[in-house]
């Protein structure tokens, strides 16, 4: 059974977590992109923290984890045991509805909701979110990241960047 | 100079290293292209590539490691075996901006190999190994994403202009002598497939001539005919390219034992 005190610190260690940005994509907390699966107690009284990375290369898994360590430690929360967790692997679906607003908000165009219809690889019919037309087109597969591809708006003339179905 | 590491090298571990140095090797070659590449958007796929096979490359090292238990690291097996130790396929340490070989080599490449590991993380997500398998999961989603890029390309040059489907076709008689090795089974093979390690090299065959059919069609290729020359690098026999290769790839790990970023 779980401790008052334990469960206001897994309380506490979400709300610290929610409030770092992915490095990539600032607009996104760790928690808002989906890597953050669980929160517990670990053996020995440490905050076990378990992230599934997004993409096997993707270079931030490093700077994530220490980013999650140092706000973590400065709430107090410490000691600290983050591991990692490749199954199930992590998909785009996981970007809560919060994280999807904040994506448009930011420029990015997110993934479709989950499960709304067949997901395509190469997405089709990606909605501008400047101008919020669906008249767009891809200008290049990969992007400055390995989650966005990107694409133009042919409406509103703008560039911007899809967050890819994954 | 920091010594080479020998490793012990139990079947598993041989099954593994043949992937992973796949991988790496593939993404090493690719990595050349960085700031060369013909168009930006194509440099920016091509790193992008590069580093998503390295980071299955690296899952793969880290857990060859731990299986082989003699305390080494994946930076440690990446870039301190001497290269009979390297299991990868030959095709993938050819070069690429060298030796005759251009862009149609790689994008043909690209086709060739991510056609190959589809069907081979398929294969492997029901492995007995539940870290391979979750290797395999996350890997399969990045790999198709790669296939279709790469599929893209080759019906672009290859049915494109009459020089550019001359490029072509000299990179599939280029490449094809390599891809035998592709499909060739051994006791490492028939010992992961038996022990439900992971599916063997010949049972790939198949879904490889089923994701490439409709793209040479597209393309206006024809498959060439099965050739006699097997290569042998799954083996740690390599080409005479893979010693530059190596020592490009190693030589900050040689210079600077233990350096990280």
């Amino acid at each position: 059974m779980t401790s008052v005190s334990a469960s206001s610190r897994i309380d506490a260690a979400w709300h610290a977590l929610r409030n770092v940005p992915d490095p990539e994509v600032p607009a996104l907390s760790v928690v808002d992109l989906g890597i953050v699966r669980e929160v517990s107690e670990g053996e020995g009284g440490g905050l076990l923290v378990v992230l599934t990375p997004t993409y096997s290369g993707c270079p931030a898994t490093e700077a994530i984890e220490a980013d999650i360590r140092s706000a973590l430690e400065r709430e107090g929360l410490g000691p600290l045991d983050v591991s990692y967790r490749l199954a199930p692997p992590w998909t785009s679906d996981w970007i809560s509805a919060a994280g999807r607003r904040k994506l448009t908000a930011y420029g990015i165009a997110p993934p479709p909701e989950p499960g709304a219809s067949v997901v395509h690889l190469m997405a089709r019919n990606v909605a501008c979110p400047r101008c919020r037309s669906a008249r767009t087109e891809r200008l290049s597969a990969f992007g400055s990241t390995a989650c966005k591809s990107i694409y133009r708006c042919l409406a509103c003339r703008e560039p911007f960047e899809f967050f890819k179905p994954f | 100079m920091t010594a080479s590491i020998v490793l012990t090298l139990a079947s598993d571990v041989r099954y593994l290293l043949r992937i992973g140095d796949t991988c790496l090797i593939h993404a090493q070659r690719l990595a050349e292209w960085c700031g060369h590449a013909p168009v930006l958007e194509e440099d920016i796929a091509l790193a992008n590539l590069g580093l998503d096979l390295l980071g299955q490359a690296r899952a793969l090292l880290a857990h060859a490691a731990r299986l082989e238990g003699g305390g080494h690291d994946e930076d440690a097996l990446a870039f301190l075996r001497d290269e009979r130790d390297y299991f990868n396929l030959m095709l993938v340490e050819l070069p690429l901006r060298r030796g005759g070989a251009d862009f149609a080599d790689t994008q043909l490449r690209c086709l060739l190999v991510a056609a190959w590991l589809v069907p081979l993380w398929q294969g492997l997500d029901t492995s007995r190994d539940h870290e391979l398998s979750a290797i395999a999961g996350k890997a399969v989603k990045e790999t198709r994403y790669h296939l279709a890029h790469a599929a893209d390309w080759v019906v672009r040059l290859g049915d494109g202009s009459e020089e550019s489907m001359r490029r072509m076709r000299a990179a599939l008689a280029r490449a094809w002598p390599y891809v035998a090795e592709l499909f060739d089974d051994d006791e490492v093979d028939v010992a992961a497939q038996d022990s439900g390690l992971g599916p063997r090299s010949s049972g790939l065959h198949t879904p490889w001539l089923q994701a490439l059919r409709p793209v040479f069609a597209d393309a206006q290729l024809t498959l060439p005919a099965a050739t006699a020359f097997t290569s042998q690098g799954k083996r740690g026999i390599h080409s005479e390219h893979m010693g530059p290769l190596l020592a490009e790839m190693q030589s900050l790990q040689r210079a600077f034992p233990g350096g990280v970023w």
